[in-house]
C-alpha cells in the first residue's frame, strides 16, 4: 500500500511539473502558433542556474523566482530579436525555436559540465509527513500545492483581468482581437515571458525531484508536447488535466512496466487524437 | 539547342556523374571514401524527408523514426535472433514501412503544427522506448558488433565496396523519388501543398494522397537506416532522437526543399560541416542550432537558392 | 424528374450565431438558379454546406437524388458538383495549363500513378487546351497562373470547374472586381453553358444576375425569404423589404 501512496505522490508531484512546462507552452501555442520547441530547455536552464544561484541564496524560493525573472528575460529576447522577424512564417519560427534549444542545451553542457547537479531540497521540508500510518515525501506534497496555486492564479489571470481577456480573445480568434485594437506584438512577448518564467522556475521547483543534468530538457519537451496534444492547444484546464493524466500514466508506467513506459505513455494520446483530433479541451487551430 | 541537343547534354551529364562517382574511390584516400558513404545515407534520409517537407507541405520533425526502425529491426533481427541479412532487410524495411502507415494514420489527423507535434511526440516515444526495453534493444549501450550485409558475396567491409554499394543504393533511391515526384499523383500531391481546399472540390483525396506520401517517405528513411546500420555497425537510441530529425531538415533547408537534388546537396553540407566542425568545436549540437537559426533569419528559401540571390546582388546590383 | 439539388430544413450555427436557418431549397436540372441576399444572408455558408467545406448541424442536402450532407468535398466532386469561389484560389506558380490539368485529374483514374510521367499524359494537355479554347485563354497556356489579370483569373476557374464536366456547378461571385466589357464577356460564357450543367450562382450584381437567372432564392440572416420564378421574386415586396429594409 505504501508503494501505492509513494507512486501516486511521485504523479501528481510529476503531474504538478508538467503544468507549470506545458501551460506556458500551450499558452504560446494557443496565442502565438508557435510550438516553442525551445520550452524544454528554459526548464533545464532554469534547474542549472536555480543550483548555481542556491549557493549565493540558500532559499529554493526565492532562488525560483529569481531564475525564473531571468529565463523570462532570456526569452524576451529571443521573442523580441528573433521570433517577431519570422511572423507569418510559423515553420520558420518553430526550426529556429528548435535551434534555440540546441544552443541552450550546448551551453549548459559547456558551462555546467556533463555530470547531474542535485538541488536540495529545503531543509524544513526534509522530514517526511506521517498521516494516518502512511509516509508522505513532504516535497513532493508541497508540489502539488504550488501547482496547484499557479493554476488558480493563471486562472484569475484569465478570467478576471483584462491581460485574461486579451490573451482569451487572441485565442479565440487573432484577427478580431487585432481589429478591436488589442496590442498584439506586446501581448505576445507577455505571454511568451510568461511562459519561460513558468518554465525557468519550474525547473528550480523540480530541481529536488529531477535534479539538472544534461538531457533533460530532452527528457521534458515530448511529455509537454504529449499533455498539450492530449489537452488541447490554447486551454489551461487541458493543459491541468493533461499534465496530471501524463505524470500518472508514465510514473505508474515506468513502475510497473519500465521496459514499455514510453509505449504505455502513447496510448492515451492516440486514443484523444483518434476521437478528438483538437485535444480533450482543445480549440479548432487553423 | 535542338531536342538532340539537349538529349546529347543530358547523356553526357549523365555520363559524367557515373564516372566521377565511380572514379571517386581510386582518387582519394578511406577516410574521404568514408565520408562520401556517409554523404549517400544522410542524402536518401534527407531526400525521402523531402517527400514531406517539399512536395506534401508537411514539415515532420520525426523522420528519424524510420531510420532508426529500420537500424533497429535489422541490428535485433540479425544480432539476437540468428537472421541472415537476407531475410533481416526485407523485414526491416516492411516493419518500418508498416509504422510509417501507422504514424501516419495518427499524424494526419492534423496538419501544420499539430502535424508537426504529433509527429515530434512519435519518434520521441520511439526514442524512450529504445532507451528503456532494454531486453530488446540493450538501451544506452545500443546494439554492437553488428555486420554488414554481403550481397553476392561481396564483402562490404571495405571502404571501397560499402561505397559502391551506397552509391548505388542512393541512385536507385533518388531515381525512384524523382520518378514519383514527377508523376501523376506527384503532380496531385503538389497541388495539395499549395491549394488543399481547392484539390479538395476537384475530387482529389488529399487526406489519402498525404498518407500514401508519409508512407512512401517513411518507406525510403527505412531504406536510409539500413544503409546507416549497415555502415556503423552500430545502433544507439539516438538515432531516433530530435537531434536526428533536426539533421535530415537542416539539410532539406540548406539545400532548398523545392527540387529533388536540393536535400542531395543539402545533405553534402551538413555532414561535411558535422565532420570539419567535430574537429575544431566539441559542441555540434550548438552548431546545428545556431545554423538553423541563421539560414531561417536570413536564407529562408534555403542555401542554396539564398547563395544565389546573394551573389546576383552582390555582382548584378540594381535588380 | 429528380432534382440536381434538394435541400431539406438545414441548419448551421456557430458558436450560437445561427448562419443557416431551416433552408429549403429545390433546384431542377438544367436550371440557371440564383442566390440573393445582403452581406451576412449566409450565401457562402450555403455554398459551403452544399459543396462540403462544411457540414451543418442539421438537415439533408440531396445530389441528383443522393444523400451527401456527411459526405467529404471531394466525394460529391465525383458525384459531379463542381464550385467556384469568391476569393481565387488557383496555383499561381504553375501555368495555366497545369491548373487544368490538375482539374481534371480530380475526376480521373491516372491520378493515381505514382511512377509514370505526367508529361506521357498528351490527353490532358489536349483537353486542357480545348477547354481554355472554350474560355478563349488557350493562347496563355503556358504562362504561369499569377501573370494573367483578374479578369483572365476569372475565366480560368471557371474553365477549372467546366474541365471537371460538371453535372452541377456553383458560381459563389463570379462577377465580383470584373470590369465593364469582362462581365459581359464572362456572362456570354455562362450562357453559353449547355443545358445538361445545372448553375447556381450567388451574386451581387443584379444586372447581370438578373439576366441569367430563370429562379431565385433570396436569403436574410440564414433564412430563405423569397423563392419563386424570376418575375415572382422581381414582384414580391419583401424582396425590396430585404434589401431596403435595415
Amino acid at each position: 500500500m505504501q508503494f501505492w501512496v509513494i507512486q501516486t505522490l511521485n504523479s501528481l508531484a510529476l503531474g504538478g511539473l508538467l503544468f507549470l512546462l506545458s501551460a506556458g507552452f500551450s499558452l504560446i501555442f494557443g496565442l502565438m502558433r508557435i510550438a516553442n520547441l525551445t520550452h524544454g530547455a528554459f526548464f533545464m536552464l532554469g534547474a542549472y542556474l536555480g543550483a548555481s544561484v542556491m549557493h549565493a541564496v540558500p532559499n529554493l524560493w526565492l532562488a525560483a523566482l529569481l531564475v525564473g525573472l531571468a529565463v523570462a528575460l532570456l526569452g524576451g529576447l529571443f521573442e523580441r530579436g528573433i521570433l517577431r522577424k519570422l511572423a507569418g512564417n510559423s515553420l520558420g519560427q518553430v526550426l529556429v525555436t528548435l535551434g534555440m534549444a540546441f544552443i541552450i542545451a550546448d551551453s549548459c553542457l559547456l558551462i555546467w559540465g556533463g555530470d547531474p547537479i542535485p538541488i536540495l531540497t529545503p531543509p524544513a521540508l526534509q522530514a517526511p509527513l506521517r498521516v494516518a500510518g502512511y509516509v508522505f515525501p513532504t516535497y513532493r506534497v508541497v508540489v502539488v500545492g504550488i501547482a496547484i496555486v499557479v493554476a488558480i492564479a493563471l486562472y484569475l489571470l484569465m478570467e478576471k483581468t483584462r491581460l485574461g481577456a486579451m490573451i482569451r480573445a487572441g485565442v479565440d480568434d487573432m484577427d478580431m482581437a487585432r481589429a478591436v485594437g488589442i496590442p498584439v506584438s506586446r501581448l505576445f512577448s507577455t505571454v511568451f515571458c510568461l511562459g519561460a518564467l513558468l518554465a525557468g522556475a519550474g525547473g528550480v521547483i523540480g530541481g529536488p525531484i529531477l535534479s539538472a543534468y544534461p538531457g533533460l530538457d530532452a527528457d521534458m519537451l515530448p511529455l509537454a508536447l504529449i499533455v498539450v496534444i492530449l489537452g488541447g492547444v490554447g486551454s489551461l484546464v487541458g493543459a491541468f488535466v493533461g499534465s496530471f493524466l501524463v505524470g500518472f500514466v508514465y510514473t505508474f508506467g515506468i513502475a510497473l512496466l519500465p521496459d514499455l513506459a514510453y509505449v504505455i505513455l502513447f496510448l492515451p494520446m492516440i486514443v484523444v487524437i483518434a476521437f478528438r483530433p483538437r485535444g480533450l479541451f482543445g480549440r479548432a487551430t487553423t | 539547342m535542338s531536342a538532340a541537343d539537349m538529349v546529347r547534354s543530358r547523356v553526357a551529364q549523365i555520363a559524367l556523374l557515373v564516372v566521377l562517382l565511380g572514379a571517386y574511390p581510386w582518387l582519394i584516400g578511406e577516410f574521404y571514401v568514408n565520408l562520401a558513404s556517409q554523404i549517400f545515407i544522410a542524402a536518401v534520409f534527407a531526400a525521402s524527408l523531402n517527400l514531406l517537407v517539399g512536395y506534401g507541405g508537411l514539415t515532420s520533425l520525426g523522420h528519424a523514426s524510420f531510420l532508426g526502425l529500420a537500424a533497429y529491426l535489422s541490428g535485433w533481427l540479425t544480432l539476437k535472433m540468428g537472421f541472415t541479412h537476407g531475410a533481416a532487410a526485407p523485414l526491416a524495411l516492411a516493419g518500418a514501412t508498416l509504422m510509417a502507415g501507422l504514424f501516419g494514420l495518427i499524424a494526419l489527423r492534423a496538419t501544420g503544427l499539430g502535424f508537426l507535434m504529433i509527429t515530434l511526440a512519435l519518434s520521441q516515444v520511439l526514442w524512450g522506448t529504445a532507451y528503456r526495453w532494454v531486453s530488446v534493444t540493450d538501451g544506452d549501450n545500443g546494439l554492437a558488433r553488428l555486420t554488414r550485409p554481403a550481397p553476392f558475396g561481396i564483402n562490404l567491409d571495405h571502404a571501397t565496396a560499402f561505397y559502391y554499394f551506397a552509391a548505388l543504393v542512393t541512385v536507385l533511391a533518388v531515381w525512384m523519388m524523382a520518378r514519383f515526384v514527377a508523376s501523376p499523383f506527384g503532380a496531385s500531391l503538389r497541388g495539395t501543398r499549395d491549394q488543399p481546399r481547392r484539390m479538395s472540390s476537384m475530387g482529389h483525396d488529399v487526406w489519402l494522397l498525404r498518407w500514401i506520401t508519409f508512407v512512401y517517405s517513411g518507406f525510403w528513411g527505412a531504406v536510409s537506416g539500413l544503409l546507416f546500420v549497415y555502415y556503423n555497425k552500430y545502433v544507439h537510441p539516438t538515432s531516433f532522437a530530435l537531434t536526428s530529425s533536426a539533421e535530415g531538415l537542416l539539410a532539406v533547408i540548406a539545400g532548398g526543399s523545392g527540387t529533388v537534388l536540393g536535400p542531395l546537396a543539402g545533405a553534402a553540407i551538413v555532414v561535411l560541416l558535422k565532420n570539419y566542425v567535430s574537429g575544431y568545436v566539441e559542441r555540434w549540437n550548438m552548431l546545428l542550432g545556431i545554423v538553423f537559426v541563421l539560414i531561417v533569419v536570413f536564407m529562408p528559401r534555403g542555401l542554396v537558392p539564398g547563395l544565389r540571390r546573394w551573389r546576383e546582388r552582390r555582382s548584378g546590383g540594381r535588380a | 424528374m429528380i432534382p440536381a439539388l434538394e435541400i431539406s430544413d438545414l441548419n448551421k450555427a456557430f458558436g450560437g450565431v445561427s448562419a443557416t436557418s431551416g433552408v429549403e431549397m429545390r433546384v431542377m436540372p438544367g436550371a440557371r438558379h440564383l442566390i440573393i441576399g445582403p452581406n451576412g444572408a449566409g450565401k457562402t455558408t450555403l455554398f459551403n454546406l452544399i459543396s462540403g467545406d462544411l457540414y451543418g448541424d442539421s438537415g439533408s442536402i440531396r445530389l441528383f437524388g443522393r444523400e451527401v450532407s456527411r459526405l467529404p468535398p471531394h466525394r460529391r466532386a465525383h458525384l459531379g458538383l463542381a464550385r467556384t469561389y469568391q476569393i481565387i484560389t488557383l496555383f499561381g506558380e504553375e501555368s495555366l495549363e497545369h491548373n487544368l490539368v490538375l482539374s481534371q485529374l480530380g475526376l480521373s483514374p491516372l491520378r493515381w500513378r505514382p511512377f509514370a510521367p505526367l508529361d506521357r499524359f498528351g490527353e490532358l494537355r489536349q483537353e486542357a487546351r480545348a477547354v481554355l479554347a472554350r474560355v478563349n485563354l488557350d493562347h496563355l497556356a503556358e504562362r504561369r497562373l499569377g501573370e494573367l489579370s483578374y479578369g483572365e483569373r476569372r475565366r480560368a476557374e471557371m474553365a477549372m470547374a467546366l474541365a471537371q464536366r460538371p453535372r452541377l456547378l456553383l458560381l459563389d461571385e463570379p462577377f465580383a472586381g470584373l470590369s465593364r466589357e469582362e462581365r459581359t464577356v464572362l456572362k456570354d460564357l455562362i450562357a453559353g453553358v449547355p443545358r445538361e450543367v445545372t448553375i447556381i450562382l450567388i451574386e451581387h450584381d443584379m444586372d447581370i444576375a438578373l439576366e441569367l437567372a430563370e429562379r431565385i432564392t433570396v436569403l436574410h440572416y440564414g433564412k430563405v425569404i423569397v423563392d419563386g420564378t424570376r418575375a415572382e421574386v422581381v414582384a414580391d415586396p419583401r424582396t425590396r423589404e430585404v434589401y431596403l429594409g435595415d
